[in-house]
C-alpha cells in the first residue's frame, strides 16, 4: 500500500519505459503526419536518413545534441536539488556573452586551445551569475524559482537586444551581432580532426564541444553520487526536512545547485558561437535551453540519460529539418509538434504505461517466486 | 445469550493483492449486531485495507461483503453509507474552518439553500445528543475544538448519515486517557442502543477493555478469532507476531551519574509567536531515561527540535555535558552533532530518513561529512556500505541489503536504521522522539531493550512519547508537557490516572479538590 506503483526491474524502468514512451509518441506524431495528408512511414524515414543518413546529417544531429547535453545537464542538476530551473534559455544567452567577450578580446593573438578553455570558464560564471539572483531570491526570500527563472529569461533577452545593439554591434554591421571571430576563437570541428588522420567528413559545424560536453556529464555524475555536496543536494532535493535535521543548510544547497546549473547552461553557448557561427548572433539560444528540461526529464537527471536523450532531442532537430526542407507539406511548426508530441509522452506522461508495466512484472515475479 | 445474535457484517473470502503485495489473503470475518468486535494487528497485517474494503475505498479482488445477511455491492464509501456503515478515520475528515453543523452536513446539504439541511441536522444532533450523551454544541469552529470533541463531531457524522456499524480506525491515537475512556463509554451507549462497532487497534489494552470479540490479523491472514473475556493480551500478542514476545520491559534500577543535559527557561516560538515551549528547565543525567509524557501537539516535538538544533529558541540556555549552547543564536543539528548529540526525530519517514536513498545512504545522514565515508569532498560509496553492513547486522536489520531503497523496509526496520544510525555513534545524549510508533510489537521489543542498554552503557536519553505505557516502563523519571509547559515530575510508577489528569493540564492540586 506505501507505493502507488509495484517496483520495477531496473531494465524495464530505464531501458524498456522510455524507448515505448517514445515509440508511442513517435506513433502519434505519425498519426498527425497521417492528418495532414503524407505517409508517416516516408515521413520518418526521411527523418532519419536527415539524422544519420551521412556523415555530414550526423554531424549535424551531433552539433544540436552538444547544446542540448549542456542544457539538459543544467536542469538535471537542479532537479537532484530539487529545484526547477526553468531559466536555462536566459542562463545560456547570458552565457553567450561570457563567450563573446572572451573571443573579441584574445581571438587576434590567441590560438583556439587558449581561448577556449578561457571562454568556457566565462560562459560558465555568466550563467551562474544569471542562476545567482533567483536562487539568492529563493534561498532568502522564498521566492519560487520556477517564476523568477522564468522572468529572468525576459529580462536577459531584452538585456542581450540592447548589449548587442547599442554595444557590441560594430557600427558598419547591419545585423544585431558582433564582428566575426578571428580564427583563435575557432573551436576545431570534429570533422577537420578526422581529415586530420586521413578520413574524410563532412563539413557540419560537430566540434570538440561535444567532448567537453562529455566530460561535463561525467563531471555531474561525480557530482551527485561521488561528493559530499552531491549527497547533500540529493537529500535536500528528496526531503528538505530530512536535510534540515542533518544540519544540511539549504541556503548554501540552493545557491551552489542554481549556480551549477546555470553554468552548465551557459556553457552551451561556447558550442554554438565558437564552433559554429563564430559571433555573437540575436536568439542564438532558439530554445535549447527549454529542450534542456524535456532531456532531462526524459534522461531521469542521469547523465547518462541526460546524454541519450540529448542525443534523441539532435535526431529531432536534425532529421526534423531536413524532413520539413524535404517535405513541403510538413513545415517547420508540423516539426515542433511532432518534438512537442514525443516530449509529451517522455517526460509528461512519462508514468501513463507504469500501472500496466507494474502489473505485466509483478505478476511475473510472484509467480516466479511461487515456482521457487 | 442462547441464540446466536443475527450478523451486522460477513465479509466472505475477501482476497486483495497490491502488485506483489498480498494485503488480506481469504479473509473471513463475521460481526454480530450489536457488539463491539476488535481487530487487531501489527502495522501492515491489512487490517486497514480490509476496513478500507468494507468502506467502498478499496475493491476486492474477490470475495463477498453482505450486511444484514444480504449481500452487498460497495463499490464506493456512498455505497458503504447506504448500507449503514460509517467510519471514523484515524485522521479526521474534517473543515477546520467550519463549524460543528456545516460539518456535519457536508456532502448532504440536501438542496441549494442551506437552511433546511441545517435545520434539519441541528434538530437531529440534539435528538443524538440526548440519545446517545453525545454533547456538541453545533455552531463551534471545529478548529477551536478539544481532539476528543472532534472525534466526536467524527462519530456524530456517521450516526446522522444513518449508520447502523461504526468503523473506528485507531480511534485512540490522539487521546489523552481521560478521553479515550469517554470514547469507549460511548461505544458501550451506542452497542447497548443496538449499533455494531468494529474497533481498529494495535493496543492490546483497549482491546481487552471494551471488546466482546476480537479477531487478530498477521500478513495479510485472519489467524484467530476469540471472545474477549476468553483470552489474555498474551495471547492476543502472541498471535499477531507469531511467536512468544515479552511485554514488560527489563530492566534493572537506574545509576544516574553527571549531568549530561541539562535545560534552563528554553523558550520556542513558532511562527505566530505563540509559545510553543514556554519557559522549560531541566536536566538528564548519564545513565537515566528521562521520559516526557504528554498528548501530542503539546510542544514535545518542538522541544525535541531545540535540543537537536533545528529550531531556535527566543531564549533559555542548554548545557551539554557542562558546555553551553546557545540554542537562540547558535541553533545548528550538525554542531550539536559534535557537541554529542545524537536525534532519534518523531517523523522518522518525514525527517529521519530519505525514503528513495539505498539503505547505505541514510545510514550516514547527518554524519556524512566525516572522513570515514570519503576524504574531503569526496563519498567513498563503498565505505558508507561497508559501515551501513555492520550496523545492520548489530541491529538485525531486515532484509540485511545496504543497496535496498529505504521505502522498502518495514516501519519497524526503518526505524532501527535511524536508531542504528543514532546510536553507534557514541553520543552523550540521546534525544529519541516516538521510538516505537507504527513500529511492529516485535521490533518494539527490541528497540526498548536497546534503549536499555544505551542507558545501562552511560547514556542520557531523552524519550518523548504519546505512548503514555511506554513512557511509564521506560523511564526512571517522567515529566508531564502540557501546553508547552513542564506541569509536573512524576515517578514512573505513579497512577496512570494521575498522569493522565496532568496531561489534561489539570494540577493535582486542582484535582484533590
Amino acid at each position: 500500500m506505501s507505493s502507488p506503483f509495484a517496483k520495477l526491474p531496473a531494465w524495464v524502468d530505464y531501458g524498456l519505459m522510455p524507448a515505448v514512451n517514445v515509440a508511442v509518441g513517435f506513433l502519434v506524431a505519425g498519426l498527425v503526419v497521417l492528418f495532414i495528408g503524407e505517409n508517416p512511414v516516408n515521413a520518418v524515414s526521411i527523418l532519419f536518413d536527415g539524422a544519420f543518413g551521412s556523415l555530414n546529417n550526423f554531424g549535424y544531429t551531433l552539433f544540436y545534441a552538444t547544446s542540448f547535453i549542456f542544457t539538459g545537464l543544467g536542469v538535471a542538476v537542479a532537479f537532484h536539488a530539487g529545484l526547477f530551473n526553468i531559466g536555462g534559455e536566459g542562463q545560456a544567452y547570458i552565457g553567450g556573452l561570457g563567450t563573446a567577450l572572451v573571443c573579441l578580446a584574445l581571438d587576434k593573438y590567441m590560438p583556439w586551445y587558449v581561448t577556449m578553455p578561457l571562454a568556457i570558464a566565462a560562459a560558465g560564471i555568466f550563467g551562474a551569475a544569471w542562476a545567482f539572483i533567483p536562487a539568492w531570491l529563493q534561498a532568502k526570500r522564498g521566492s519560487h524559482v520556477v517564476i523568477t527563472t522564468i522572468m529572468f529569461n525576459f529580462i536577459a533577452a531584452s538585456l542581450m537586444a540592447y548589449i548587442l545593439v547599442k554595444v557590441l554591434k560594430p557600427l558598419s554591421a547591419m545585423g544585431p551581432s558582433t564582428r566575426p571571430f578571428e580564427t583563435g576563437a575557432y573551436i576545431p570541428r570534429l570533422g577537420q580532426i578526422s581529415e586530420f588522420f586521413g578520413l574524410s567528413a563532412g563539413s557540419s559545424p560537430a566540434n570538440l564541444a561535444l567532448i567537453v560536453a562529455l566530460i561535463a556529464a561525467w563531471l555531474v555524475w561525480l557530482l551527485i553520487w561521488r561528493t559530499k555536496l552531491g549527497y547533500e543536494m540529493r537529500t535536500f532535493g528528496l526531503n528538505p526536512s530530512a536535510a534540515a535535521y542533518a544540519g544540511i543548510r539549504s541556503t548554501k544547497i540552493i545557491i551552489v545547485a542554481m549556480l551549477i546549473s546555470g553554468g552548465l547552461s551557459g556553457m552551451m553557448s561556447v558550442n554554438t558561437i565558437m564552433g559554429n557561427v563564430h559571433k555573437l548572433d540575436l536568439d542564438f539560444v532558439s530554445g535549447a535551453g527549454f529542450v534542456g528540461i524535456a532531456v532531462a526529464l526524459m534522461g531521469r537527471s542521469h547523465p547518462v540519460g541526460v546524454v541519450l536523450a540529448a542525443l534523441l532531442f539532435g535526431v529531432l532537430y536534425q532529421g526534423g529539418a531536413e524532413l520539413s526542407f524535404q517535405v513541403p507539406a510538413i513545415s517547420r511548426d508540423m516539426i515542433l509538434i511532432i518534438q512537442a508530441l514525443v516530449i509529451l509522452f517522455a517526460g509528461a506522461l512519462e508514468n501513463m504505461f507504469r500501472p500496466i508495466f507494474g502489473q505485466l512484472f509483478a505478476r511475473r515475479e510472484t509467480s516466479a517466486a511461487g515456482a521457487a | 445469550m442462547a441464540a446466536p445474535l443475527p450478523l451486522a457484517i460477513e465479509l466472505i473470502h475477501i482476497d486483495k493483492k497490491f502488485g506483489a503485495v498480498h494485503a488480506n489473503k481469504d479473509i473471513n470475518l463475521s460481526v454480530a449486531k450489536g457488539t463491539i468486535h476488535g481487530v487487531i494487528g501489527e502495522n501492515g497485517a491489512g487490517k486497514s485495507t480490509l476496513m478500507s474494503i468494507l468502506y467502498g475505498f478499496y475493491h476486492a479482488d474477490s470475495g463477498e461483503i453482505k450486511v444484514n445477511g444480504k449481500t452487498a455491492h460497495i463499490r464506493t464509501s456512498q455505497d458503504a453509507i447506504a448500507a449503514g456503515i460509517g467510519m471514523v478515520h484515524q485522521h479526521f475528515m474534517l473543515v477546520e474552518n467550519f463549524s460543528v453543523l456545516e460539518n456535519i452536513i457536508l456532502g448532504v446539504e440536501g438542496g441549494a439553500l442551506l437552511k433546511g439541511g441545517e435545520d434539519k441536522a441541528r434538530a437531529r444532533l440534539k435528538q443524538l445528543a440526548d440519545e446517545y450523551e453525545l454533547d456538541v454544541d453545533p455552531d463551534q469552529l471545529i478548529e477551536d475544538l478539544p481532539v476528543g470533541l472532534q472525534q466526536r463531531v467524527e462519530i456524530l457524522k456517521a450516526l446522522t448519515r444513518g449508520a447502523e456499524t461504526l468503523i473506528l480506525d485507531e480511534p485512540t491515537g490522539v487521546l489523552t486517557p481521560a478521553e479515550a475512556d469517554h470514547l469507549f463509554r460511548i461505544l458501550h451507549i451506542l452497542k447497548d442502543q443496538g449499533k455494531t462497532i468494529l474497533l481498529i487497534t494495535h493496543k492490546l489494552r483497549e482491546i481487552m477493555a471494551v471488546t466482546d470479540n476480537v479477531s487478530v490479523m498477521r500478513r495479510g491472514e485472519m489467524v484467530a478469532t476469540r471472545k474477549t473475556s476468553e483470552t489474555s493480551p498474551q495471547e492476543l500478542a502472541e498471535l499477531m507476531v507469531g511467536r512468544r514476545v515479552l511485554l514488560e520491559v527489563d530492566k534493572s534500577p537506574a545509576k544516574p551519574g553527571k549531568e549530561m543535559l541539562r535545560v534552563e527557561n528554553l523558550t520556542v516560538r513558532d511562527e505566530w509567536k505563540v509559545a510553543r515551549v514556554d519557559n522549560v528547565s531541566f536536566n538528564v543525567r548519564a545513565g537515566e531515561i528521562v521520559g516526557i509524557a504528554g498528548v501530542s501537539g503539546n510542544g514535545q516535538s518542538e522541544l525535541l527540535a531545540t535540543l537537536a538544533g533545528i529550531t531556535k529558541a527566543v531564549s533559555g540556555k542548554i548545557f551539554i555535558d557542562g558546555e553551553p549552547v546557545d540554542p537562540v543564536h547558535e541553533a545548528d543539528p550538525a554542531r550539536m552533532r559534535e557537541r554529542g548529540v545524537a536525534h532519534v526525530p518523531e517523523d522518522r519517514q518525514h525527517m529521519g530518513l530519505v525514503l528513495p536513498f539505498e539503505e547505505s545512504e541514510n545510514s550516514i545522514l547527518g554524519y556524512h561529512e566525516s572522513n570515514a565515508y570519503g576524504s574531503g569532498a569526496m563519498l567513498d560509496p563503498e565505505a558508507v556500505r561497508a559501515d551501513a553492513a555492520i550496523k545492520v547486522r548489530k541491529f538485525d536489520i531486515r532484509p540485511d541489503n545496504v543497496r535496498l531503497k529505504t521505502a522498502n523496509f518495514s516501519g519497524g526496520n526503518q526505524q532501527k536504521i535511524v536508531l542504528a544510525r543514532e546510536m553507534e555513534r557514541d553520543p552523550k545524549v540521546l534525544l529519541v522522539g516516538q521510538p516505537t510508533r507504527g513500529v511492529d510489537i516485535g521490533a518494539i521489543e527490541f528497540i526498548h531493550k536497546q534503549l536499555i542498554a544505551m542507558r545501562d552503557a552511560g547514556k542520557a536519553i531523552l524519550l518523548v512519547s504519546v505512548e503514555l505505557d511506554e513512557i511509564r516502563s521506560l523511564s526512571d523519571r517522567v515529566l508531564v508537557m502540557f501546553a508547552g509547559r513542564i506541569v509536573g515530575e512524576v515517578s514512573p510508577e505513579t497512577d496512570e490516572g494521575e498522569i493522565g489528569l496532568l496531561m489534561a493540564g489539570i494540577e493535582r492540586r486542582e484535582a484533590a479538590e
